[in-house]
């Protein structure tokens, strides 16, 4: 069952709307990520739905109901949608429990809800707390149980681990997600961060100058892009100019077989970890190591073929290339192609670093 | 709404001065003794605001930025003569030194009371500059002296001229110290017009011209100011390294002592003085008590209703910034400008035409503050509530709560320390003044200021250093507040 549906979203600030027709719809119980480059209209999106900002046209339903539209406009404090702002936001002049109870009844109050919330998030005990004595992933964690206390329609997340180390992050995404999934939450999570939203989401809606680009799991954003824009901004990318007919593309590192049947001109995309280097150079096309980027847990190698196009590989484990070795490059898996024609690509899309 | 109303009885001065024809404006204008008033307030305000920069910007300096033995006490003792109402400095140097009187005696004093209002802005931005920028200087081959020329003097010079705004406008506005010390200033022109003569109007021109300095004054400050805009250096300011003076400690740390004697020191040591001899004189405890409770009523009175005016007009100014917030910024320039003899000349014509029941009465005296102090409490409520971040109020309101809920939960008392502090700086400021409490005080009810002016008016300085020195208490008490909270603000 859907949750939340948009229908032909158009907002803005200025004479030129930021969102521009926006479709989209979060089945319930689902963890729905955000994706897109800064300026693409998420948080506007995000304030539409939590009835912050008005819309001019479209409509933004929960379930059946009705919240906004042409003619309606639901108070933000009778939507049922819960709110993670970046960086918290906890109400500095309340306790933990304070914060956590701000929603409820004082019925609720009284269930032990708030505290069987703070257990959830992995804080029991610390309800007499202040906000200023916790730590910046703590207050995330309040954060998001005192938005998940009312019991909400959807939870909205907007950046909530963009302040964070790499290390915290990682851990508290993975606390979000299971305390999302106890409660059965419907989440929309807003984010730049590519790893995060491929990591974390059961969904992931990339959004591009206001409209939709792509919506589908993870898995499919990644392997089947829509477009080659989606492509480049979900993951790195080694592109080449090449023909195809049959089901393989001709590239500069040999035959590589696409998917789909589309024959003609066009774009050909492999993932840099489909590039494989034989260090010996015995079997593959020939090319030479001109830099070599390590990042622990795998490393970065850039090529130059002998017709001078740049391939980037992504090696696992130990490598021992240096730059201005003689190595041996093969592909592995499928490519995906674009044909020129109906892919131009998008320069708003920028590739990630 | 708030401001109109505040705003209704200067128009109506206005009018009243136009009520004599052109020709009797332009009379009262070109008289000699108007204009020899105007060059005299003119020259001191213009006097006084030099020393005060000079004396503000160096001993901001010396406390933040240079290796001064004991700056840190010097950083507070600088700052108290902010407390010290300048009447009642007047009061101590003269009932110290009778002869002490006219332009010197009223430069001294003031000079003395008012350069905190430069000092207190420039440490501020001192400390908030970013020494990153003196050490691109340094390393991009510029000495010391150079850098302090061309960086740090542009960084501080908007503080440094706002608060020679202050300190001008103080001057141009004083009328308790000037009349005490006999110096013939604007006010002075003013209060006797309208004392000695049936013919009130000459009062309400030189009412009117008095404001039109003042606003002159604001405007130009505004445009020097707007020029030296300086973007702010992003990124949390370290404290910077002090600057070793060197052989200059020794003088510097007399420079700052003779200063903190004069500025603190005498007062105090003449109100000491004067205390212990009207003691054996025998103090009129009823009176003092009737006056001291006279100023608490009085000023609490002006207080609540200042801050009930303000705090809509302030939630407006913070959260739908625009046209009206810069009207709120201006206005708040314009209420230093609007001296209290103006405003109380103003009511008294306003409530002999429009409410003769309300005139010297109570409700007067409070409207009267609420005019003169309104910019000052919209100003404390406008940044306390622009510190309440408005994702708070969203979170609020997604979490259930409606407008009016959110407000009284979420924002009130987000910015309750903050609208405390500012009718505790109303209060202080209430307590302390004078020409419109003299004007329009109700019948019968004398306050601490009062009391000390008439006494020592007439010389009777053992009799007033009573009521001086419950008045600075009183004071007192608010300022301490205010000092708490701003250092706790400072904290977080």
């Amino acid at each position: 069952m859907t949750a939340l549906t948009v229908e032909g979203l158009i907002a803005g600030y200025g004479p030129e709307p930021v969102l521009r027709g926006l479709d989209l719809a979060v089945p319930e119980g689902s963890l729905a990520a955000v994706l897109g480059p800064s300026g693409c209209g998420k948080t506007t999106l995000l304030r539409v739905l939590a009835g912050l900002h008005p819309l001019r046209e479209g409509r933004v339903a929960l379930g059946e109901r009705v919240l906004s539209a042409r003619n309606v406009h639901i108070a933000p404090e009778r939507r049922g949608i819960g709110l993670v702002p970046q960086e918290g936001a906890l109400f500095p002049h309340l306790s933990v429990a304070g914060n956590v109870a701000f929603g409820l009844s004082r019925a609720q109050r009284r269930d032990g809800r708030v505290d069987e919330l703070l257990d959830l998030v992995g804080l029991g005990g610390y309800g007499a707390r202040m906000p200023a004595q916790l730590s910046g992933g703590q207050q995330q964690r309040v954060a998001l149980a005192r938005a998940l206390a009312p019991r909400p329609g959807v939870v909205l997340l907007d950046e909530p681990f963009s302040s964070l180390d790499a290390g915290l992050r990682e851990e508290l995404r993975a606390d979000v997600r299971a305390a999302l999934r106890a409660t059965g939450a419907t989440a929309l999570l807003v984010t730049h961060d590519q790893e995060e939203a491929l990591g974390v989401a059961d969904l992931v809606a990339v959004l591009r100058d206001g409209t939709m680009a792509q919506l589908g799991t993870p898995q499919q954003v990644y392997l089947q892009p829509a477009d080659l824009g989606v492509a480049l901004f979900v993951g790195d990318a080694v592109v080449f100019e090449a023909r195809t007919g049959a089901g393989v593309a001709e590239t500069p590192l040999g035959q590589v077989p696409v998917e789909g049947g589309d024959t003609g001109v066009g774009t050909v995309l492999v993932r840099p970890e489909q590039v494989h280097i034989d260090a010996a150079g015995r079997a593959g096309v020939a090319a030479t190591v001109t830099d070599v980027f390590f990042h622990g847990h795998d490393a970065t190698v850039l090529l130059r073929l002998d017709d001078g196009a740049e391939v980037r590989s992504r090696v696992q484990g130990p490598l021992q290339a240096r730059p201005g070795d003689g190595v041996a490059l093969t592909v592995s898996g499928t490519a995906r192609f674009f044909p020129a024609a109906t892919q131009p690509v998008t320069s708003a899309m920028a590739s990630p670093s | 709404m708030a401001a109109v109303a505040a705003l209704l009885p200067l128009g109506y001065l206005v009018v009243r001065a136009w009520e004599g024809g052109g020709d009797t404006v332009w009379r009262v204008l070109w008289q000699e003794r108007t204009l020899a008033l105007a060059a005299r307030s003119i020259g001191l305000a213009a006097a006084v605001a030099l020393a005060c920069l000079v004396l503000g910007v160096l001993g901001a300096w010396l406390v933040v930025r240079s290796d001064l033995p004991g700056r840190r006490v010097a950083g507070t003792l600088l700052v108290l003569p902010l407390a010290v109402p300048s009447y009642v400095a007047a009061f101590t140097w003269i009932a110290q030194w009778p002869s002490l009187s006219g332009f010197g005696g009223a430069f001294l004093v003031l000079t003395l009371v008012l350069f905190p209002y430069v000092l207190l802005p420039v440490a501020a931005a001192l400390r908030s500059a970013d020494p990153a920028l003196e050490e691109v200087a340094r390393s991009l081959g510029k000495s010391a002296p150079r850098t302090f020329m061309l960086v740090t003097l542009r960084h501080i010079r908007p503080a440094a001229t706002a608060g020679a705004l202050l300190v001008a406008l103080y001057v141009l506005s004083d009328f308790g110290s000037v009349s005490l010390l006999r110096f013939d200033a604007f006010t002075m022109g003013i209060y006797t017009s309208y004392q000695g003569t049936f013919d009130r109007t000459p009062a309400a021109i030189l009412g009117c011209v008095l404001v039109a300095l003042a606003l002159v004054l604001t405007a130009g400050e505004r445009r020097a100011r707007g020029a030296a805009a300086v973007a702010s250096a992003r990124g949390a300011a370290r404290a910077s390294a002090p600057v070793p003076l060197g052989k200059a400690r020794i003088p510097a740390l007399l420079g700052v002592v003779v200063l903190v004697v004069l500025s603190l020191g005498v007062p105090v040591y003449s109100l000491a003085r004067w205390l212990l001899v009207g003691r054996s004189a025998g103090v009129d405890v009823p009176d003092l008590l009737a006056a001291t409770w006279g100023t608490v009523t009085v000023s609490g009175l002006g207080t609540a209703l200042t801050v009930v005016l303000a705090i809509p007009v302030g939630i407006l100014a913070a959260r739908y910034p625009g046209r009206l917030a810069r009207g709120v910024e201006l206005g708040s320039f314009a209420g230093h400008a609007l001296p209290g003899i103006t405003v109380g000349l103003a009511l008294v014509f306003f409530g002999i035409r429009v409410a003769p029941e309300l005139y010297q009465r109570t409700p007067m005296l409070a409207f009267a503050y609420a005019v003169l102090f309104l910019p000052l409490a919209v100003g404390a409520v406008r940044t306390a509530v622009t510190n309440a971040p408005p994702v708070l109020e969203e979170v609020s309101r997604s979490l259930g709560k409606g407008r009016l809920a959110t407000q009284l939960l979420v924002t009130m008392p987000l910015a309750a320390p903050g609208v405390l502090a500012g009718a505790a700086l109303v209060f202080l400021t209430c307590a302390k003044e004078l020409p419109a409490t003299l004007m329009l005080r109700p019948t019968g009810t004398d306050t601490l200021a009062t009391e000390l002016w008439s006494s020592t008016e007439i010389a009777a300085f053992a009799a007033a250093a009573p009521y001086a020195a419950v008045l600075l208490i009183v004071a007192a008490v608010p300022a301490v507040l205010l000092d708490q909270f701003l250092r706790r603000g400072g904290r977080q």
